[in-house]
């Protein structure tokens, strides 16, 4: 392990073990924060109550969806936005500002026009995690060097096979951090949208403890959302160290 | 400043080249206002009211009494934790930024605390910091400070070298270090980490206001989901929405003018 990876590890363990020891000697009472231990037992039960997997099913759905669509739909527009240069001047703006939006306020809207149930949720969270695709790839395109362009006309590679093989590894790197990133927003849309309105999915049932002074259940479900986004996200960072490695970079 | 040096082109041309950059995004607005009234033909008013008196409603709203406290209460909440997540992440960033170790180490940490769904962390804010005002701030400069914080600490660390031997050789204390190398250096890309701060902080403030608060725009928002209210649903959006992208595309400019400034500094101004 690197000395940063050490310092990290120490640093990490001894604010679980503060946190641990505050809450065991009350220093923290448990109506804010309950013991990192008691979430983490709480997680473990929490995984073995099959009502939770019907929950954690819904959102997980909701949010694969989303996700699909906002992977595969935003890189296809921030592809075709890089080959237009005057809408993508017109719409720049606007998409650096997409995030101020605030999403929720359209969910009631979504709701009437696509009726209650999963659909508006995945609307939302479609709508709210694309556009960081659409950035993500329009920042990883204009890195592409231009001399592999050039490599790609001097080999008569056909549209379909510069973009597979020269544009999209090339720009890689930046495609796979807006991947990280649509990903998050799916979630947030998603357990966003089931807190304000719903009854069913993980953000209902967490939404539903905190009303209920179940703090025990409520930051075991926390852990296990936030420990699922994070394994995702190691995993696709390990991959994209693994393939930058293979270039030898 | 290299910005201030920009020769001055001759009266005519920077007029031309202002409308050119507005004709873009003014032909998105219409193009929103045009899907926006389409919209409303095909759902009709239950579901999306029309433009015109969406915006009627607006300013009818801007002019009530009642409606100021509200959009106070949300300035405020927004303008704390705009300033918390903009000092506390440049602080961050800086500090970090100034030790390799302390950066290596601390960086993965960062990545992932940004790229968590934040918003389920909202009831712990909740219990931490109680109903009202304070979480709001708190929620808002969580999202914030996290992106500036990294684009400080990135900014930092990819100073030349030769700029910090320097700083070390004219033996410069470390606050000057920060004031005099670091922080000019490092300023174009600062300034693209506060900007994308801007707009998180922004969407950590109107979630927060959502969920748990009895005055505010996001108070008003909820208010009118349940009653239904589509007319001022859209408003308060529409309202939100436009200070957004103004206040964007006005940090864009100084973004691209620190830019500008940036590529040809190396004999300083």
């Amino acid at each position: 392990m690197s000395p940063a990876a050490i310092l990290r590890t120490v640093v990490l363990a001894g604010a679980v073990a503060a946190l641990e020891i505050a809450c065991r000697t009350g220093a923290i009472p448990p109506t804010m924060v309950v013991a990192p231990s008691t979430m983490l037992v709480g997680a473990v039960e929490a995984l073995d109550d099959p009502e939770f997997w019907r929950h954690f099913g819904v959102t997980v759905e909701a949010v694969a969806i989303a996700m699909s669509i906002a992977i595969v739909g935003g890189f296809c527009t921030g592809f075709m936005l890089t080959r237009i240069p005057p809408l993508r001047r017109a719409v720049s703006p606007f998409l650096a500002s997409y995030y101020s939006i605030p999403h929720l306020a359209f969910y009631p809207l979504l709701i009437v026009i696509f009726g209650l149930g999963r659909a508006p949720l995945i609307v939302l969270a479609t709508l709210f995690a694309m556009v960081a695709m659409i950035l993500a790839t329009m920042a990883g395109l204009d890195r592409v060097p231009p001399v592999l362009a050039r490599t790609a006309r001097i080999h008569r590679l056909s549209l379909l096979s510069e973009i597979w093989q020269v544009r999209l590894p090339a720009a890689a790197p930046h495609i796979l951090s807006g991947l990280k990133l649509a990903v998050a927003y799916s979630f947030i849309g998603v357990i966003a949208g089931e807190f304000i309105m719903s009854t069913e999915g993980i953000g209902h049932e967490i939404a539903y403890a905190y009303d209920n002074f179940n703090n025990r259940r409520m930051y075991a479900l926390i852990l296990i959302v936030l420990a699922l986004v994070t394994t995702f996200n190691m995993t696709v960072f390990a991959w994209e160290r693994r393939m930058l490695k293979r270039r030898g970079l | 400043m290299t910005v201030a040096a920009e020769p001055a082109a001759p009266g005519a041309r920077p007029l031309t080249a202002a409308l050119g950059a507005l004709r873009g995004p003014a032909l998105v607005t219409l193009a929103v206002l045009v899907m926006w009234q389409l919209a409303h033909e095909l759902a009709g008013d239950v579901a999306i009211t029309a433009p015109a008196p969406t915006l009627a409603h607006l300013v009818e709203m801007i002019g009530q009494a009642r409606f100021l406290p509200h959009l106070a209460e949300t300035a405020m909440a927004f303008g704390q934790a705009l300033l918390i997540a903009w000092m506390g992440g440049v602080l961050i960033g800086l500090c970090l930024g100034g030790s390799r170790l302390a950066g290596e180490a601390a960086e993965p940490v960062l990545v992932t605390l940004y790229s968590i769904p934040k918003v389920t962390l909202y009831p712990v804010i909740l219990l931490l910091f109680g109903l009202g005002m304070q979480a709001k701030v708190a929620f808002g400069a969580f999202h914030g400070i996290i992106p500036v914080a990294l684009f400080t600490l990135n900014a930092v660390r990819n100073i030349p070298a030769v700029q910090i031997r320097t700083a070390r050789a004219l033996r410069l204390s470390p606050a000057q270090r920060a004031r005099h190398v670091l922080l000019p250096a490092a300023l174009p890309e600062v300034f693209a980490g506060l900007r994308l701060g801007f707009s998180l902080t922004l969407l950590g403030s109107m979630l927060g206001e959502l969920f748990a608060s009895q005055r505010g725009l996001g108070f008003l928002l909820m208010k009118a989901i349940d009653l239904h209210d589509v007319e001022t649903i859209l408003a308060i959006a529409v309202l939100i929405s436009v200070f957004a992208v103004a206040a964007n595309m006005g940090l864009l400019a100084i973004d691209r003018r620190l830019r500008r400034g940036a590529a040809p500094a190396g004999h300083g101004a």
